[in-house]
């Protein structure tokens, strides 16, 4: 029969696509809407639409999309896989394409059509991207629209994590608090979906030819179209219709029996998923189980009065969160007055701006005694509206929650973007948990997917109490959970089941991920939860269904911050008064910021310079004192890892003598330690040896085409990066030895290098062309034993370059080993003076432990100089690790550095208690050795009564986090001294 | 930590309990362990209760296979199957460089966390990294563990290429347990381990599968590599077989053997490269030898039945790892997963997924690391790489799977 029209249904995470067309594939009906996850409905609505266009006709129909897949099951319809319906509506409608690059509410998808056909689809860790752009733009309260125009306006492009949505956004999350412009924060938000999709998609291929640009994002973004362009050096095309490619390709692709429309609608409702997943429990059975647990939270706050005037002097708190500003006034015993909770679209100060304004005109008597700030926003808060001080996050909850519930032994705090949670012991904070990157984002993702269905989070909330069979969603990461969401609609799990899924897995996240806690009775017995999410009911009772017993939810659970703060700052009044603007000076504030790139060092760190009149600024952005101190000096700092670096610059001279061969090496990973053994091993045999610079953000741009493999860590990646630094300059030959073995240094049962340290040369090999144009030594080689190496060696050296003796080889060898050698002893030295010193002087030590490369400053993002910034002196793990004879541990001790961990930890732990030292574990996102490590390193310094600290990091990290977290640490060591002095 | 120890008396009145691992190996290991007096027995819990326990007492980033296996052994102990204080648990060991090397510890971390470090775990490893004085991994108990695998393997290849094309549903399903039921019992009655046993069975094996009623039918084929345990177990790879053969695929997985066949391989490498003793190798060669000698008996007794695909043997897959990586690399699967995706490719199924835990490190390596070399060896190779993890939904994984059977359908349209 010619003339069946065709129907193609693109049933995405986040719209519905559908086009008719004729048998010949001619557009002659499109619609598109967001499906707000009622897809059954919002579809069943489409169908009656289109079958009002086309009264009485059956059509071929095919569905596609992500969401398609099960529906298309369910109602006997043809599915055609959503890239491969794009790659056949391409082909007619664009031909002379080379790559697509299309990007979807969750999906980013890239096609090589020519020179060697490939598919590429994200990853699970690499989900959202218009989904994303959507939750940056609430983030940030605009319009998509609003974005791209800012966008066009930006000046500065500020670096994002480019991993994963999840980190994107903590990235962005304090540039807004820190001031950035919205201009620059846009087309930064834009250029981290490029960089996103580039490099975990493109993995090793690169992106050139006719470019298409296709899906919801690169329709409605021109900017982001244009960021696109400039990373990819080219202009690429977005089509007509560049909407419906995957519709109008299950349209060609998909032809079936034609169908009805009438009959397609009642298979539709047949198909509703059959609710085959598996269910939690209900979070309430009844109306009365929610009445008697929101009466047993009521009563927790009575003892808290509430004022409606100022009582005597005042006290400000002030919370500039990550997301939300909370500010409020106490009197002398704690009354509170005048709350306020508000969304910090992307700048805290015109809000306490605003916040003081009105309390000065409502109260123009009012006395202030003291104000006091704490959150990410506090040098901002404090610097502009010259408060009397602030105070770490940590102490102020713990000083809230006590008012509350004075023997407190457990605080969890989720927050929006943050999850905080710390053991109180014998009235000091002990252990603290904080989220990592990645299971940030917990709170204002329930906000943010609420929104998008189009619900206040309130509602939503309420929307799952009475869910029959709450969906489990995982407990990973908001991106995973995005995804299970999806699976679950495919199942059948209605609205309501999802509502309260979702709350229970802010929860799971909490206990399994953040605290990794086994059973309730670790937690505490006394256990205060606050936060603006543990507001949500469903959040709180899927917490106590979780643990199995009640907590403690005060009634100003969201503000428990600020009024920690204020109370903090009660306790903390200077006898002169509060310093804080009055109403003259507050009339007279301006507040403008800048972004200029620092130029003070090698860093060049982006700033952002906040004038708030009067002399009164703020820089944001910098990795030292030198911006703020306004000079070139560096400063006075005891910084091992500082030190280290040093070392193996004197090893980076890349003298090239053109009579000698040169041999480049890329400075990553493992030759973090071992170029002084490798410099003096191949100078001793008579080549120039050519080091690759120190890694920047740049220079790991431009291996990212390279990267196979998008989850492996930031170190490893950085690689690419090295070789490509190399090429440029033509060396001879490129030496990278494989390693399965590091050192022998007696401290486990083996000597391994992790898999992604010890074959790292044979990933490059296999994806870097270039590489095998060149002379790539990238034999297999062990230090461990000297013997057994000379002999391989010669063999290896002797097969690229005959000319070399063996006697050569073996001397050179010798001079490895005595430059290793060397190498350790000044280290271990300059880590004895260094202790000295914060004996005489009395100042903490950190013993900050990762890994070699972790003195990469791209690396480690300049950790070490920001603890010492606090006060501290800085030494290494591998400065303490000969100090411990081999001893038992709980896991398989099988890797060279991971042993160092264990004995630095086992060092620490057996220290007299009134030596200040601790132990900082740096672990790379992705190091899936660390997950073993980490408990362990833990359960060591426990055992000797000292505190862990993990902090994560990856190609970027959130500064202002990990300055909480150690911050709260040194609040916490020195209570622990306070205490323990008084005990003793 | 102090080690339980794994007792004489434990040996007569405790259940060895192991997880659920190979498709078509686990009734006939249990009957080989049973046959040199241990009381082994597989536990094939699923679902949300046995990750969630995983998750509960394990490193939320530790790998999914530790969560899925460990998981189900710490289900055992708490669903009151098993009286905690008749159990012991045990796990495989390698002591190779990469996590999984940990799994014996991560167990026993998580026992502790429970309140039941009573419990032995036993720690099964050519090593002998540790020992107890009621379990010794003797020789004899090898050779008959390579016995079993034989017959799991030879039962997992007749039954991959049979399913997909029987007529009568169940038939195939039928033959497996038929045999599996056949196998425990001569191993119950110390038989079927003879050479001449063996060549019986594996014989009568091929002709049964030959016998059940087939047509043909047009499949897409597809090869799975990857990781030992999401590659295998059905659990860890939510369903893979069940719904390839739900998409119209016939489906190889290479055997079981390959990874012992590599694990010997390697003790070779290693004197080569770092010096180690000499007699590593010997023991490595010869029983890559013995290995080889099996394997070969699998192949005769396919040789009369042409349509069956056969393995190739052992060293050709050494060769096409060669040209694709070093056999240098030799964490996790190292080398052998390469080796065993150019060897699916060659024999026509060069539609591969690579099976992976989400954040496996050699896999960044010999998986994902290797598929810009292999596609330049095997222009005409699908390889898709598909992460499992308690995270990542079956619906992504399907979805992808689903790309890549369209492309392979539109590579055989355009062939025709």
């Amino acid at each position: 029969m010619s003339g069946l029209k065709r129907l193609g249904i693109d049933v995405g995470s986040t719209t519905l696509k559908c086009v008719v067309t004729d048998d010949e594939g001619r557009l002659l009906y499109s619609e598109y809407l967001r499906h707000f996850s009622r897809i059954a409905e919002q579809l069943g609505r489409l169908i009656t639409t289109v079958s009002e266009k086309f009264p009485g006709e059956p059509m071929a129909v095919a569905l596609s999309g992500s969401a398609g897949m099960g529906l298309a099951d369910a109602m006997g319809l043809p599915f055609v896989q959503e890239v491969y319906a794009e790659r056949v509506a391409v082909r007619t409608l664009a031909p002379g394409t080379d790559v697509v690059i299309e990007l979807g509410g969750e999906d980013a998808k890239i096609l090589f059509l020519t020179g060697g056909f490939e598919m590429r689809m994200n990853g699970t860790c690499a989900g959202g991207t218009g989904a994303f752009i959507d939750q940056m733009a609430s983030l940030m309260r605009l319009s998509i629209d609003d974005m791209n125009v800012l966008a066009a306006k930006h000046e500065k492009i500020y670096t994002i994590a480019s991993r994963c949505g999840v980190f994107a956004k903590s990235d962005i999350q304090p540039l807004l608090n820190q001031g950035a412009r919205k201009e620059d924060v846009s087309a930064s938000i834009f250029r981290a979906v490029v960089n996103q999709t580039i490099a975990g998609l493109a993995q090793g291929r690169r992106i050139e030819g006719n470019i298409l640009y296709l899906g919801g994002p690169l329709t409605f973004i021109s900017e982001l179209r244009k960021s696109f362009d400039e990373a990819l050096r080219t202009t690429g095309l977005c089509p007509e219709n560049s909407l419906y490619f995957v519709a109008l390709g299950a349209a060609a692709a998909g032809v079936g029996e034609p169908v009805a429309l009438d009959e397609l609608a009642s298979r539709l409702e047949n198909a509703a998923g059959a609710g085959e997943y598996t269910a939690c429990e209900p979070l309430f059975r009844t109306e009365a189980d929610y009445e008697a647990f929101a009466e047993r939270h009521r009563r927790a706050s009575e003892g808290i009065r509430e004022l409606d005037a100022p009582n005597g002097v005042m006290y400000l708190g002030v919370d500039a969160g990550s997301t939300t500003v909370k500010a409020l006034l106490c009197d002398a015993d704690g009354g509170v007055f005048r709350t306020r909770y508000e969304t910090n679209n992307g700048n805290p100060v015109p809000i306490v701006r605003d916040y003081l304004e009105s309390l000065y005109r409502e109260w123009p008597d009012i006395r202030i005694g003291g104000a006091v700030v704490t959150g990410y926003g506090e040098e901002i808060i404090r610097s502009a509206f010259r408060l009397d001080g602030g105070v770490v996050e940590t102490v102020a909850h713990y000083t809230a929650a006590k008012k509350f519930r004075p023997d407190v032994d457990f605080i969890l705090d989720i927050g929006g973007q943050d999850i905080k949670c710390f053991q109180i012991r014998n009235g000091a904070i002990d252990s603290i948990y904080l989220n990592e990157a990645c299971s940030s984002g917990c709170g204002s993702f329930l906000q943010t997917f609420a929104g998008a269905l189009g619900y206040s989070a309130e509602a939503f909330s309420r929307l799952g109490f009475y869910a029959k069979r709450p969906v489990d969603l995982g407990s990973r990461c908001t991106v995973f959970m995005n995804s299970s969401v999806k699976q679950a609609q495919k199942d059948g799990a209605t609205v309501e089941d999802i509502a309260a899924g979702l709350s229970i897995s802010v929860v799971k996240n909490a206990l399994y991920k953040v605290i990794r806690c086994a059973s309730a009775e670790a937690l505490g017995r006394n256990i205060v939860v606050q936060g603006g999410t543990f507001l949500n009911d469903a959040v709180l009772r899927s917490f106590e269904m979780e643990i199995g017993h009640d907590v403690i939810r005060p009634k100003y659970a969201a503000l428990m911050g600020a009024y920690g703060a204020a109370l903090y700052a009660r306790d903390h009044a200077p006898a002169s008064g509060s310093t804080i603007l009055g109403p003259a000076e507050l009339a007279a504030f301006t507040h403008t910021a800048k972004a200029v790139t620092c130029g003070r060092c090698g860093n060049h760190c982006a700033l952002t310079v906040n004038d708030f009149g009067g002399g009164r600024r703020y820089i944001a952005g910098n990795r030292c004192d030198r911006p703020i101190r306004q000079t070139n000096e560096a400063p006075k700092h005891y910084d091992l890892y500082e030190f280290k670096l040093d070392l193996i610059r004197e090893c980076c001279a890349n003298e090239r003598d053109p009579a000698r061969k040169t041999i480049g090496i890329p400075l990553g990973l493992n030759f973090f330690e071992l170029l002084p053994f490798w410099h003096a091993f191949w100078r001793t045999l008579g080549f120039n040896v050519l080091v690759s610079p120190l890694s920047t953000r740049e220079l790991y741009l431009s291996g990212q085409y390279s990267i196979p493999s998008d989850t492996a860590c930031y170190p490893a990646k950085l690689m690419h990066g090295h070789i490509e630094a190399l090429l440029a300059q033509k060396p001879d030959a490129i030496f990278y030895p494989n390693m399965s073995y590091n050192v022998e240094e007696g401290l486990g049962v083996n000597h391994y290098n992790c898999p992604v340290v010890a074959y790292y040369p044979q990933v490059l090999k296999m994806n870097t062309a270039a590489l095998r144009k060149i002379t790539f030594i990238d034999d297999f080689i062990s230090l461990a034993d000297p013997k057994q190496f000379r002999g391989r060696m010669t063999d290896i050296v002797r097969s690229y370059f005959p000319e070399v003796t063996p006697a050569a080889v073996r001397e050179a060898a010798k001079a490895g080993y005595a430059a290793y050698e060397g190498y350790f002893s000044r280290v271990r030295q300059k880590a004895d003076e260094y202790l000295a010193i914060a004996r005489r002087e009395d100042m903490p030590v950190i013993v900050l432990s990762g890994r070699p490369y972790h003195i990469d400053p791209e690396v480690s993002h300049g950790i070490s100089t920001l603890i010492c910034r606090l006060g501290a002196v800085v030494i290494t793990e591998d400065s303490l690790s000969n100090r411990v004879a081999a001893f038992p541990v709980g896991v398989r001790n099988q890797w060279t550095y991971h042993a160092r961990l264990y004995a630095a930890a086992r060092y620490i732990a057996s220290l007299p208690p009134d030596v200040n030292m601790n132990l900082v574990q740096l672990v790379s996102f992705g190091c899936g050795v660390d997950a073993i490590t980490t408990d362990e390193v833990r359960e060591i310094l426990e055992s000797g009564g000292r505190m862990y600290t993990q902090i994560k990091i990856d190609e970027i990290s959130n500064m202002g986090a990990v300055t909480i977290r150690l911050r709260s640490l040194f609040s916490a060591m020195r209570d622990r001294r306070l205490s323990g002095s008084e005990a003793s | 930590m102090t080690t339980v120890d794994f007792t004489k008396e434990m040996r007569r009145d405790y259940t060895i309990i192991t997880p659920d691992i190979f498709p078509t190996h686990m009734e006939i290991l249990e009957a080989a362990f049973r046959l040199h007096g241990y009381n082994v027995t597989v536990v094939h819990y699923e679902g949300k209760k046995v990750i969630d326990t995983g998750l509960k007492y394990l490193h939320n980033d530790v790998c999914y296979p530790a969560i899925c296996a460990v998981g189900q052994q710490l289900y055992a102990l708490t669903c009151g199957d098993f009286d905690p204080h008749r159990v012991a648990l045990i796990q495989f060991q390698t002591g190779g460089g990469c996590r999984a090397s940990n799994y014996v510890m991560l167990l026993r971390k998580a026992l502790k966390k429970m309140g039941m470090e009573y419990v032995p775990v036993i720690a099964l490893s050519f090593g002998r990294f540790e020992k107890y004085s009621g379990f010794r991994f003797t020789v004899p108990m090898i050779l008959t563990g390579i016995r079993a695998i034989i017959y799991g393997d030879m039962l997992l290849l007749l039954k991959n290429q049979t399913l997909p094309y029987e007529i009568n549903p169940g038939d195939t399903q039928r033959v497996v347990t038929r045999w599996a039921e056949r196998i425990t019992d001569q191993f119950a009655h110390n038989r079927g381990l003879s050479g001449r046993d063996m060549r019986e069975n594996l014989a009568a094996m091929v002709r049964d599968f030959h016998d059940i009623p087939r047509e043909k039918r047009d499949t897409v084929k597809v090869g799975i590599v990857g990781e030992i345990y999401v590659k295998y177990a059905s659990f860890g790879n939510n369903g893979l077989e069940k719904f390839l053969l739900s998409q119209g695929c016939e489906y190889m997985v290479p055997g079981v053997l390959g990874f012992f066949q590599y694990c010997f391989a390697n003790m070779e490498v290693d004197h080569r490269y770092y010096g180690s003793p000499l007699v590593n190798t010997w023991a490595g060669r010869l029983a890559e030898k013995i290995a080889d000698r099996w394997e070969e008996a699998m192949l005769e007794a396919l040789e009369p039945y042409p349509e069956f695909i056969a393995p190739v043997a052992f060293d050709r897959v050494k060769e096409l790892a060669e040209q694709v990586i070093d056999r240098g690399v030799k964490m996790g699967e190292g080398w052998l997963l390469p080796g065993e995706t150019a060897e699916l490719i060659e024999k026509g199924y060069t539609n591969v997924i690579c099976a992976q835990p989400f954040g496996c490190l050699p896999n960044h390596i010999v998986g994902k690391g290797t598929i810009r070399r292999l596609r330049e060896l095997y222009p005409e190779a699908n390889i898709f790489p598909v992460d499992y993890d308690a995270g990542a939904s079956k619906v992504n994984q399907e979805n992808r799977i689903k790309l890549m059977l369209a492309m392979a359908r539109e590579q055989e349209a355009a062939a025709v």
